[in-house]
C-alpha cells in the first residue's frame, strides 16, 4: 500500500479501537484530507470524530491539548509544517511545557500529523522542513516516518505514548508503495534502525532523504563501496547509540538532511558522533543539507536545492577518497 | 475576599524582602471577580486562569500553603515549586494554570470544554483572561470555534482597563469587549467587577444557560487593579487620583457593609475573620519557609511522563 493509505489504515484502526480518539483539522472530513489520508473516514466514523476546523492552527491545536488534558485522544492534522509556525505559542509553551511547569499534574497525550518537505514545486511556503526547530523543544518527541510500515505503525505507537507525539509526513512519500503488514502492531518510537548494512561507511538520514540515501547506497555498491544507511526516525529524543555503533563499525559517516545546513539537525547528529565516535573515525563527518534559500519554485532550482542522491553518493566517493 | 487580599499584601512585603523571586502580579482591586465568579461554578467544572492568578486559585479552594510553598518555589508548592507566581496548577480541583502567554489559555479551555462535550460530562470551562488579551488572535479564533461547536465554555474578561501601561481606549478599536461577542453570535454581559453580587449572579445565570447547551457565553467584569501591574511597574501611565478614584469602590468594604446591613457581619465578626486569615497567612509562610527545595537530581523529571510505556516491534 502507499504512505498514504497506511496513515489512512492507522487512522481507521485507531479511531476504531479507541472510543476517546478523534481526529481534528483542517479539511480532514468532507475534503478527505489535503493529502487525502483521512478520505472516506468522515462516512465511516461521523463528523463528531472527524472534525473539520476552521482555519486557525493555534487554536485548534491548542484545544487538542485542552482535550488531551481533559481525557480525549487527539489526533490533529496541521496541512503543513509551515502553517504549523501559527500554532508554534501552543507547541511550545504549553504542549511541551505543561507537565513540567505543572510538577507532573498534567499530561498531554496529544498526537499532531504534519505533512514536511518540498521536492513538489509548491515554493517557499508550502516546502519546508522544520521537523528538526521541533527536535529543539523538550517535551514532546519528534518522529520522521519514511516507509509506508512507519506511517502506519509509528501513528499507532504515538497513539501510546502519554506525551505529545509530532509526526512529520514527508509529502513527497504518500505516494510511495511499499509492503505494510496490517496485523502488524505499534512500530518502536524509541529506535533509529539500520535499513541497509554496510562496510565502508555510514550515511545518517531520515523523512525523504532516506529513499535517497538508499538510492545512493545502491549507486555505491556498483562501484564496490559498500554503505550503510541508518534511518533516524526519531530526532527526539534520539537515539545516538544505534546511530553512534554504526558509525563505529563503518569508521566514516556523512548526515543526509533536507532542511538547511546552517544550525540543523544534521548539525547535531555531527556534533554529537563527534563527541561519541571521533577516535574511531577515518575521515571528517560530513553534511550533505538543503542549500541556504527558500525553497524555489522551478524543478531544476528545487532539486538543485534539495540533497539527491547523486550528491549523496559523489560526497561519499569523496569521502572515500575516490574521485571522478 | 479578605484572604485574598492579606495572601496578597504577605506576598508583596515577602517580595521586597526578597523571599519571593520572578514576576509577581497582583489582583488586588479585582477580588470580586474571582470570589463571585468561583463561588458560582462547582466543583467539576473546569478553570483556565492567566498569571495574575492568586485570587483564582484561592477562591478555587486550592489550599494556602500550597500556594505560598510555590511562590517559595519550594517542593511543597502547588507545582513542586516549578512554575512560582504565574503558575498555579492544581488538576484534583481542575485548576488548569496559571498561563503566562497573554491568550494562550483560551485554546486550551476549548478543547477542555470540547472533551467535555465529547464525553458528555455536565460540566463547564472557566476561561478567565485580561482585557489585553482581547486583542490576540487566539481570543477570536477561541470565540469563532467555542460558538461554532457550542462547547460549554465560559470566557471571562477582567477588564481592569490597562494591558500593562496601556489603557484599553489604546489597545482595542472597539473598547467595548462585551460587544465583540456580537461577532460570534455568543450572548454576552457587561458586569460591576467591583461588586461581589453582581458578578456571582451574573456567572450563575450564564453558568446555567451553557449547562443546558446554550453554548459559549462571554462576560466582561469591570473592574481595576489598585496596585501597580508587577512590583517592576514605576506606573507612569496613569495617575494617583485615578487610582484613588477607583479605591473609593473597592468591593472589600463594600461587601462588608452589605453584610452588617444585613445583620450577618459586625466588627467583632469581622476582627475575628482578620484573626483567622492572619493565622492562615502565618502558617502557611512557616511551613513554606521550613518546606525542602526540589532536590537537584529532580531537575529534568516530568519533562516526559516517566512510565511510557516501551513498544517493542520494529517497522
Ligand atoms: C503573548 C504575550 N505578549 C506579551 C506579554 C507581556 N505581558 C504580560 S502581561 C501583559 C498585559 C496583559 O494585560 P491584560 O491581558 O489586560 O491582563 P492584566 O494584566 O490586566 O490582568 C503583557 C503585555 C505576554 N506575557 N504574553
Amino acid at each position: 500500500m502507499t504512505y498514504r493509505e497506511a496513515v489512512r489504515s492507522a487512522l481507521r484502526e485507531i479511531l476504531r479501537t479507541d472510543a476517546r480518539a478523534f481526529l481534528m483539522g483542517e479539511d480532514v472530513g468532507a475534503y478527505g484530507g489535503s493529502f487525502a489520508c483521512s478520505k472516506g473516514l468522515l462516512e465511516e466514523f461521523g463528523p463528531e470524530r472527524v472534525r473539520d476546523t476552521p482555519l486557525a492552527e493555534s487554536t485548534f491545536l491548542g484545544a487538542g491539548i485542552g482535550a488531551a488534558m481533559g481525557g480525549m485522544r487527539p489526533i490533529v492534522e496541521i496541512m503543513t509544517v509551515n502553517f504549523s509556525l501559527l500554532a508554534l505559542d501552543q507547541i511550545v509553551n504549553n504542549a511541551a511545557t505543561l507537565r513540567h511547569m505543572s510538577g507532573g499534574q498534567i499530561s498531554v497525550p496529544l498526537v499532531v500529523r504534519m505533512a514536511t518537505g518540498g521536492g513538489r514545486q509548491l515554493a517557499a511556503q508550502h516546502s519546508h522542513s522544520l521537523e528538526g526547530w521541533y527536535a529543539h523543544v523538550p517535551g514532546i518527541r519528534v518522529a520522521v516516518p519514511a516507509t509506508p510500515a512507519d506511517a502506519r505503525g509509528m501513528l499507532l505507537a504515538a497513539m501510546r505514548e502519554p506525551d505529545p507525539v509530532f509526526l512529520f509526513e514527508p509529502a513527497v512519500l504518500y505516494p510511495v508503495e511499499d509492503e505494510v503488514d496490517e496485523a502488524a502492531g505499534p512500530a518502536d518510537l524509541r529506535h533509529a534502525l539500520v535499513r541497509r548494512a554496510g562496510r565502508d561507511l555510514t550515511l545518517v538520514a531520515f523523512g525523504a532523504a532516506l529513499p535517497k540515501a538508499l538510492a545512493a547506497a545502491d549507486a555505491l555498491a556498483r562501484e564496490d563501496v559498500s554503505a550503510e544507511v541508518v534511518d533516524v526516525r526519531v530526532l527526539r529524543p534520539l537515539d545516538l547509540p544505534t546511530i553512534a555503533a554504526s558509525v563505529a563499525r563503518t569508521r566514516r559517516a556523512i548526515v543526509v538532511d533536507e532542511a538547511w545546513r546552517t544550525g540543523g539537525f544534521a548539525a547535531e547528529i555531527a556534533a554529537s558522533l563527534a563527541e561519541q565516535v571521533f577516535y574511531d573515525l577515518d575521515a571528517p563527518i560530513g553534511r550533505i543539507c538543503g542549500a541556504e534559500v527558500p525553497l524555489p519554485y522551478p524543478k531544476h532550482l528545487e532539486d538543485a536545492a534539495l540533497p539527491q542522491a547523486a550528491t549523496i553518493a559523489a560526497a561519499a566517493r569523496a569521502l572515500m577518497g575516490r574521485h571522478g | 475576599m479578605l484572604r485574598i487580599r492579606r495572601f496578597e499584601e504577605k506576598a508583596a512585603e515577602l517580595y521586597t524582602q526578597g523571599k519571593i523571586r520572578g514576576f509577581l502580579h497582583l489582583c488586588i482591586g479585582e477580588e470580586a471577580v474571582s470570589v463571585g465568579t468561583l463561588a458560582a461554578l462547582s466543583a467539576s467544572d473546569n478553570v483556565v486562569s492567566t498569571y495574575r492568578e492568586h485570587g483564582h486559585a484561592l477562591a478555587r479552594g486550592v489550599p494556602m500553603a500550597a500556594l505560598m510553598a510555590e511562590l517559595f518555589g519550594k517542593v511543597t508548592g502547588c507545582c513542586r515549586g516549578r512554575g512560582g507566581s504565574m503558575h498555579f496548577f492544581d488538576v484534583g480541583r481542575r485548576f488548569y494554570g496559571g498561563n503566562a502567554i497573554v491568550g494562550g489559555g483560551l485554546p486550551l479551555a476549548v478543547g477542555l470544554a470540547l472533551a467535555d462535550q465529547m464525553q458528555q460530562r455536565a460540566a463547564i470551562t472557566l476561561c478567565l483572561f485580561g482585557d489585553g488579551a482581547v486583542a490576540e488572535g487566539e481570543f477570536h479564533e477561541a470565540m469563532n470555534l467555542a460558538a461554532l461547536w457550542r462547547l460549554p465554555v465560559l470566557f471571562l474578561c477582567e477588564n481592569n482597563l490597562y494591558a500593562m501601561g496601556t489603557h484599553v481606549a489604546r489597545h482595542q478599536a472597539q473598547p467595548d469587549i462585551a460587544r465583540k461577542a456580537d461577532g460570534y453570535g455568543v450572548p454576552a454581559e457587561a458586569v460591576n467587577g467591583m461588586d461581589l453580587h453582581a458578578v456571582e449572579t451574573a456567572v450563575a445565570a450564564h453558568g446555567a444557560a451553557i449547562r443546558n447547551g446554550g453554548g459559549p457565553r462571554l462576560i466582561e467584569a469591570r473592574t481595576y487593579r489598585f496596585r501597580a501591574h508587577s512590583m517592576y511597574d514605576p506606573e507612569l501611565y496613569r495617575t494617583k487620583a485615578e487610582v484613588e478614584q477607583w479605591k473609593l469602590r473597592d468591593p472589600l468594604p463594600a461587601f462588608a457593609a452589605t453584610l452588617r446591613s444585613a445583620g450577618r457581619l459586625d466588627d467583632a465578626g469581622f476582627a475575628a475573620l482578620e484573626t483567622e486569615v492572619a493565622a492562615e497567612i502565618a502558617a502557611a509562610v512557616a511551613a513554606a519557609e521550613a518546606a525542602a527545595w526540589e532536590p537537584l537530581d529532580g531537575l529534568v523529571r516530568d519533562v516526559y511522563t516517566a512510565d511510557a510505556p516501551e513498544t517493542t516491534s520494529c517497522a
